[in-house]
């Protein structure tokens, strides 16, 4: 049983007032299991953010859940009160967010913040959970641990908070972590050490990690699966070594391809035209298909159901590859 | 993208478009009636009320403090009663909307000149110009409306046009604050470059080019200057500084009622009341929305 | 945290001096000092005599030095209505007037920030569509015509509550004040109810519109990521955010209060400055209003100065910036 296993998840903004809702994410599935990391690409705009909040339970309002089940742990979380949705997170599922900068409240001090998270699930004392603290911060690598718990957010750097922020996410031994761009706002090195970071705690820990990204190089690192979202669905899965070497999709590709170090020298960088379509008008049948250059008139029909093929899946009628396409 | 999104919109039609946007909002579209409404019944004030509240001739004490909806000796109805002398609270209220409207209007209006200029000089000039006039803002902005006004009628004395005159000095810093964050952004923006590599005069940049895109908060605050300055002026009155009692504003109207309140004659100081209370909320929610449509962030 | 401290009090030295300048040049040289002074019937040898006795003979610079050297003696002449020195009289007023305001305030924040908290929280519950309103409705409300109101209902027409004067007091401190008796107390009642009306609207709207900006927050979120019960998040990381521009606005309005007590004196017959002040201009006591306004300059100085010190202690942002 894996430890997470999303279904057919469905989450709605309100459209036009009277009109469907604007389904930021559609008809999603995939599954966790422990101590994997499953790589969720997609441009800004795709859903992959929802996503990570539908299973936090903490979608912005007006936005809410509306279809398919997520299971925890073989429990659905939808049957969850609402406080014991609030004991598990930070306790069994922690998150960490994309801009470190933003994070941190800025008027308390960094102990405030990191003990306030430790007793919100536990009964320990003001020392103990100080304690607790102050190791945590030693464990990502924050000098002098015991002075930094006075200090506020501006006095650290932007990866100096990502590592508190990454600090307190591991303060319970969550079970699992959602990780929104952790990195994207740092520097490249300090990136580097963040990810080195994190796959050495989630493997002494056996944490299970969803890595939303849209860099496809920390994904080729990091991940064990990935899953490619697509204006709220998700157009492929699979293990991350296959699909990145030999995708299905024609956006899975176009990704790929736009990887910089992906082309030859002195060709021209390979891109995907057009834009992401806003979710209030998306194109009828495959959303991808204006962008798509072997579309047919037969994408504009109906979302193209999932083919799965192996350990893979992908929604598209015409894939890259359709030679491999036996069954 | 085709030609057709890159030809300039037909004026007509954009503010057509505005206008709908405007009044789609019920606050609005009531707050916006009802100005309209206001400001007609205090311009034909003379064609449509019973009576002449200033014409001493018209008055007869004998119909003084008289209930709503009495009648005077000669049969004409008081629809909202009397006051001491036996003038018509209706017509008293109507002529009152006058002074306050013209009060409001007026002083808004002449703050807004003097602080936009001072404003738009300061953002464009800058230097020790700058920041003597932003130090005299800051200032003045420390210490609330009532207290400036207070000041000046201490030094002008009594009377409406003192009470102008100190409207207009203690509300002209905030148009110049505004005006001048304004034009520092607009200043660094393209348009004003291009101008200056034209080599046109230093005025006709401020005036031509700066100004017109400095203009929607200037409105803004405006609008809701002049409901402020209604309400003040009106208070000034109650508190004895302000209109004469031979040409009453609301506020003079509602003071006159005042001692009478003790004993019963509520309705000397309620009526012109409300009709204060309207046009400042009308004013309120008219100005509102345009707020919200105005704020260059919403734009 | 020292040298900011310093410079601060510099800067306020200088606000006071200008100040002192501008009601010099506007109540010696704009307005007519001899005008004023002088009784219109006076003959001419009466005329010299008051000119000369109030040093208006002298040059500008020197009457300003002179008009200097009195306020640093607290000396702003005698009142010419109560033939007493006008600091006094207005020191004498300055407990009823800073109960009244103060009393306001409390009304104030006491009503303001948990509906303006409420309404920020829930922004799409019809109570706080009609909190909203009804905040409209308070700024529009002209105050003193809501005083007047107050006291035709609740004087006049149901006769529970007076509608004139401090009513019995108690002395405190070395100074008589209306809250310590249950006389006094229904005295203040209407008058801060009155004065507190507009201020309430106003940090009501304050406090939602806070609330909105701090709440999409990302720290707003990452707080409930890590499990916190909403009641922390809440009070914790959504309040202490609300607290600095609270409490700048709670040390201008206060300031402000003070101001526009003026109204609510002068309606509810309440002894304070603001009454004392009315009646000064009314009658045109030059050195009471001389000694009003300048007490009225320093108290605002003296009140941004607290402010800015709250500041230093609530955000820690600017007191790294003061301590660099």
């Amino acid at each position: 049983m894996p430890l997470l296993d999303v279904q057919s998840l469905v989450t709605e903004f309100p459209g036009a007032p009277g009109g469907p809702g604007n389904r930021a994410v559609n008809e999603v599935s995939f599954a966790v299991e422990r101590g994997k990391v499953l790589g969720l690409v997609g441009e800004s705009g795709s859903g992959k953010s929802v996503t990570g909040f539908s299973i936090m339970g903490l979608v912005d309002r007006p936005g809410r859940v509306t279809g398919g089940r997520i299971l925890f742990d073989g429990q659905d979380l939808a049957s969850l009160s609402g406080e014991e949705m609030r004991q598990l997170r930070g306790r069994r599922i922690a998150m960490v967010f994309q801009d470190p900068m933003m994070t941190l409240n800025p008027v308390l001090t960094i102990g405030t913040q990191m003990t306030e998270a430790i007793t919100a699930h536990e009964k320990v004392s003001r020392a103990e959970s100080r304690a607790r603290a102050r190791d945590a911060l030693g464990q990502v690598g924050i000098p002098s641990p015991e002075e930094r718990l006075s200090a506020y957010p501006h006095e650290f750097s932007g990866g100096m908070r990502q590592r508190v922020a990454i600090a307190i996410a591991l303060l319970h031994n969550p079970d699992l972590i959602i990780a929104d761009e952790p990195t994207t706002a740092l520097d490249v090195t300090i990136q580097s050490q963040i990810i080195s970071e994190f796959q050495r705690l989630a493997e002494t820990h056996n944490t299970a990690v969803i890595w939303i990204t849209h860099d496809l190089a920390i994904v080729s690192r990091l991940a064990d699966d990935i899953a490619v979202m697509y204006s709220g669905r998700l157009v492929e899965t699979g293990p991350v070594s296959d699909v990145l070497t030999d995708p299905r999709h024609p956006y899975t590709a176009g990704l790929i391809g736009s990887v910089p170090s992906q082309n030859t020298r002195g060709t021209r960088l390979r891109q995907i035209p057009g834009m992401t379509p806003s979710l209030g008008r998306l194109p009828s049948g495959c959303a991808f298909r204006t962008r798509c250059d072997r579309a047919t008139e037969a994408c504009a029909t109906v979302p193209p159901p999932e083919t799965h093929e192996g350990a893979r899946g992908f929604r598209c009628i015409h894939p890259v590859h359709p030679e491999l396409l036996t069954q | 993208m085709s030609n057709a999104d890159t030809t300039p919109i037909a004026p007509e039609p954009l503010a057509r478009q505005r206008i709908i946007q405007y009044l789609s909002a019920p606050g609005a579209a009531i707050g916006m009636t009802l100005l309209v409404v206001i400001v007609l019944l205090a311009v034909f004030a003379p064609l449509i009320s019973p009576q002449n509240p200033y014409d001493l001739m018209q008055l007869d004490i004998m119909d003084g403090r008289l209930p709503p909806g009495s009648e005077s000796y000669s049969g004409m109805p008081y629809y909202l009663g009397t006051d001491n002398q036996g003038r018509d609270i209706l017509s008293g209220i109507l002529y009152g909307l006058r002074t306050s409207l013209i009060v409001g209007v007026f002083s808004a209006i002449a703050a807004a000149l003097i602080g936009t200029t001072l404003g738009l000089l300061a953002a464009y000039v800058g230097g020790r110009t700058e920041s003597l006039l932003m130090r005299l803002v800051d200032l003045q902005l420390s210490f609330p409306t009532i207290l400036m006004a207070l000041m000046m009628l201490a030094v002008l004395g009594k009377g409406v046009q003192n009470v102008v005159i100190a409207l207009i000095i203690a509300e002209w810093a905030t148009y110049a604050r505004t005006v001048r964050g304004t034009a520092l952004v607009e200043r660094e923006k393209e348009y004003i470059e291009a101008a200056r590599c034209l080599r046109l005069p230093r005025w006709r940049i401020v005036f031509r080019h700066l100004l017109p895109n400095c203009l929607a908060p200037v409105i803004v605050i405006a609008t809701m200057q002049v409901a402020r300055a209604i309400g003040l002026e009106a208070t000034l009155s109650f508190l004895g500084l302000g209109a004469s009692v031979t040409e009453p504003s609301l506020g003079m109207l509602i003071s006159n009622g005042y001692q009478y309140l003790l004993s019963g004659y509520y309705w000397i100081s309620f009526f012109p009341g409300i009709a204060l209370l309207v046009t400042i909320v009308a004013i309120n929610l008219a100005g509102d929305r345009l707020r919200d449509i105005l704020n260059p962030r919403n734009i | 945290m020292i040298t900011s401290l310093i410079r601060r009090s510099i800067q306020a030295l200088f606000v006071i001096l200008a100040m002192t300048l501008i009601v010099f040049i506007g109540v010696s040289v704009i307005g007519n000092p001899v005008d004023i002074l002088i009784n219109p019937d006076a003959n001419a040898a009466e005329r010299t005599r008051v000119i000369a006795h109030y040093g208006l003979d002298q040059p500008l610079w020197r009457q300003y030095a002179i008009f200097l050297q009195g306020l640093l003696h607290g000396d702003f002449g005698d009142s010419f209505v109560y033939g007493r020195p006008a600091l006094g009289l207005i020191l004498e007023r300055m407990p009823a007037t800073l109960e009244l305001a103060f009393s306001a305030l409390v009304i104030a924040l006491v009503v303001g920030l948990p509906l303006g908290l409420y309404a920020g929280l829930y922004p799409d519950r019809l109570s706080s569509r009609v909190i909203m309103s009804g905040s409209i409705l308070g700024f529009s409300l002209p105050t003193f015509w809501v005083g007047l109101m107050f006291i035709l209902v609740f004087a006049v027409e149901l006769g529970w509550l007076p509608s004139n004067g401090r009513g019995d007091t108690a002395e405190l401190f070395g100074v008589r004040w209306s809250f310590l008796t249950g006389d006094g107390m229904r005295h203040l009642l209407l008058p801060a109810l009155n004065l507190a009306l507009f201020k309430t609207s106003l940090v009501l709207r304050l406090t939602r519109a806070g609330v909105q900006e701090v709440l999409p927050q990302d720290y707003i979120k990452f707080a409930r990521a890590k499990g916190l019960r909403e009641s922390r998040v809440i009070s914790v990381h959504v309040l202490k955010n609300l607290m600095i521009p609270v409490v700048t606005i709670i040390g201008l309005e206060f300031g402000s209060l003070i101001a526009f007590s003026v109204v609510t004196e002068s309606i509810f017959a309440w002894p304070g400055m603001g009454k004392l002040i009315i009646d000064s201009i009314n009658l045109l006591d030059r050195p009471v209003i001389v000694a009003y306004l300048m007490m009225m300059v320093l108290l605002f100085v003296a009140l941004n100065f607290l402010i800015d010190i709250c500041y230093t202690l609530l955000d820690p942002r600017v007191r790294m910036d003061g301590r660099a």
